[in-house]
């Protein structure tokens, strides 16, 4: 029988994508990030992106160094740290546009991508400054009600990238968290969805049989599996390993001093995966960060 | 000794969960969060309530528990079903900690100034707020009552929905606003007025109407009935246990006393 592999490297998956993207990254704020194929985007030439996403530290690295043409948000937060201080900069410096979204008209929107329909409508957005600001539209429900709802128009996204605890080569994945966010609209929404996973395993049916239903999106939804261990540091990835919240708190504060992203680039991204591994401890010291208390 | 301000702000966010319904309680920060863990095991029994994570809880959460302090997860509320569940439902009160209010009570959790496409200062952004306040009530707690938060004029971006006419769309469905009560430093108040216009219903122990006018952007309405309880000895005990490593006595410049003169 022949087989299926989508298993490939971080530069591979990087080297899939083309500047002027719309990417759309999984995740919430500072967690289970996908933050291994984000630092192989900083490594890259890759520019001039429209990133979608619940905003962690990757909106902030990637708006400081210059990838970012717009940015397609609700909120940006490092949780501890409420507000994401290099976006801040990005935003204060006029650097990005943006379209600034309710957190649910955002999965609507992901929702309608995923449907193939144009819009979704919802009452979220009226009375408030998002529908004008964000050039968003009404319609007139066309039932007896006539009520005038927002258009949430479809979050379409030319790929996804996704960081779950386990992965097939076929493309099965396993999110083990309490929470998969809004990953498996990420994947539908997206012509393409790369998922890195913690531990890459031949055949899931072989290895986590018993765990299948943390099964978050089928594998027709997966174009590409990229084994990094670690690689949703420093972002928490429960139940493995929490944040780095001391990584975390450097990195804001580097947003003061030095404030300049050529100055911090090396500790924040490394040269490789491996030298950014090491630099933060090795695997060892990752997967042994505590999980948060809430 | 007597009860602090932090713990009579508790009292009076409390008050302002109760419900005879099955909602989510959503408070966020120390003071509204452990209000409504008081409400919950107060007077308002039907309030569901998350560990601060994934899973519902039906004892809430003490500030800074951790391990076989944490209460066992009775359901499951992740981010992943949270629209469905709660928010567009209506099944749900939160109080939130605005940058902005306004008259109408819209709120401002985006940016201050300068443009849409260079602000002054960025924020969060409008996080799940638009949606909050079209769907399920709302109350609010400032910590510190001044003219900054209080704006004159308008919000300077509207991140949720009020009572304002002008920013309402003919058609729209706006009877899910619903608008409870501010819990201040100074005084709680609530949207009792002609068109929802905000009233003082209490003052806290050494406010007075003038002072909380003077520190507030726009007009108020006076309708105080008298001073905001002072916390009981059973609401006291149940707000160490809530609190036991005494967070609620940051929340507030040197943790004042509930009992103020006049100043």
């Amino acid at each position: 029988m022949p087989t299926i592999d989508k298993t490939m490297d971080a530069a591979a998956v990087v080297s899939r994508l083309r500047n002027g993207m719309t990417l759309g990254i999984g995740g919430w704020g500072p967690r289970r990030k996908p933050m291994a194929l984000v630092r192989e985007i900083l490594r890259s030439d890759l520019t001039d992106l429209t990133l979608v996403s619940y905003g962690g530290p990757e909106v902030g690295m990637l708006c400081a160094a210059g990838k970012v043409r717009k940015l397609v948000f609700a909120f940006v937060s490092l949780d501890e740290i409420p507000l994401e201080p290099w976006f801040r900069k990005s935003r204060e410096a006029g650097a990005i546009e943006v379209l600034e979204l309710d957190e649910g008209m955002f999965q609507w929107g992901l929702k309608a991508a995923a449907f193939s329909v144009p819009f979704l409508p919802t009452r979220v957005g009226l009375g408030t400054d998002l529908i004008e600001l964000g050039g968003l539209k009404t319609v007139t429900s066309p039932y007896e009600d006539g009520e005038v709802l927002a258009a949430m128009p479809a979050l379409k996204l030319d790929a996804a990238l996704i960081h779950v605890h386990r992965a097939d080569r076929r493309g099965n994945v396993q999110a083990l968290g309490p929470d998969t966010y809004y990953d498996e609209w990420f994947a539908k929404a997206a012509a393409e969805c790369f998922v890195s996973c913690e531990e890459l395993v031949d055949a899931m049916e072989v290895s986590y049989p018993e765990d299948v239903r943390a099964n978050l999106f089928e594998r027709c939804f997966v174009t590409g599996v990229a084994e990094t261990p670690g690689g949703a540091h420093p972002t928490t990835m429960p139940p493995a390993y929490g944040w780095d919240m001391g990584w975390l708190k450097k990195y804001a504060a580097a947003a003061k001093d030095p404030g300049d992203w050529s100055a911090v680039a090396e500790w924040t991204v490394g040269a490789s995966e491996a030298d950014y591994l090491a630099s933060v401890g090795g695997h060892k010291e990752v997967a042994a960060l505590p999980l948060p208390v809430f | 000794m007597g009860a602090s301000l932090a713990e009579l702000c508790i009292v009076a966010c409390a008050e302002a969960f109760r419900t005879s319904r099955e909602i989510i309680a959503t408070g966020i920060g120390p003071i509204p969060r452990l209000g409504a863990g008081l409400a919950k095991l107060t007077h308002s029994p039907g309030l569901m309530m998350t560990d601060g994570e994934a899973f519902l809880v039906e004892q809430p959460v003490p500030l800074g528990a951790t391990g076989d302090e944490r209460p066992a997860p009775a359901g499951y509320l992740p981010f992943s079903r949270f629209f469905d569940s709660a928010v567009w439902t209506g099944r749900r009160h939160a109080m939130v900690t605005p940058t902005q209010i306004d008259r109408f009570g819209q709120t401002n959790l985006s940016a201050l100034g300068g443009t849409h496409a260079q602000p002054k200062v960025q924020m969060l952004g409008a996080r799940g707020f638009p949606g909050n306040g079209i769907y399920h009530p709302n109350s609010m707690f400032i910590p510190a009552h001044s003219t900054r938060v209080f704006v004159a004029g308008e919000v300077d971006r509207v991140s949720s929905p009020g009572y304002n006419p002008a920013r309402r769309v003919q058609g729209g469905n706006y009877s899910g606003i619903e608008l409870r009560r501010i819990v201040t430093d100074l005084c709680v108040m609530d949207f009792g007025g002609p068109d929802h216009a905000i009233r003082v219903i209490s003052l806290h122990s050494g406010a007075t109407f003038a002072h909380v006018q003077d520190a507030t952007g726009f007009e108020l309405i006076d309708a105080v009935e008298g001073e905001t309880p002072l916390p009981g000895e059973e609401q006291l005990a149940l707000i160490a246990r809530l609190d036991p490593h005494g967070i609620r006595a940051r929340v507030f410049k040197d943790d004042p006393p509930a009992e103020r003169s006049a100043s």
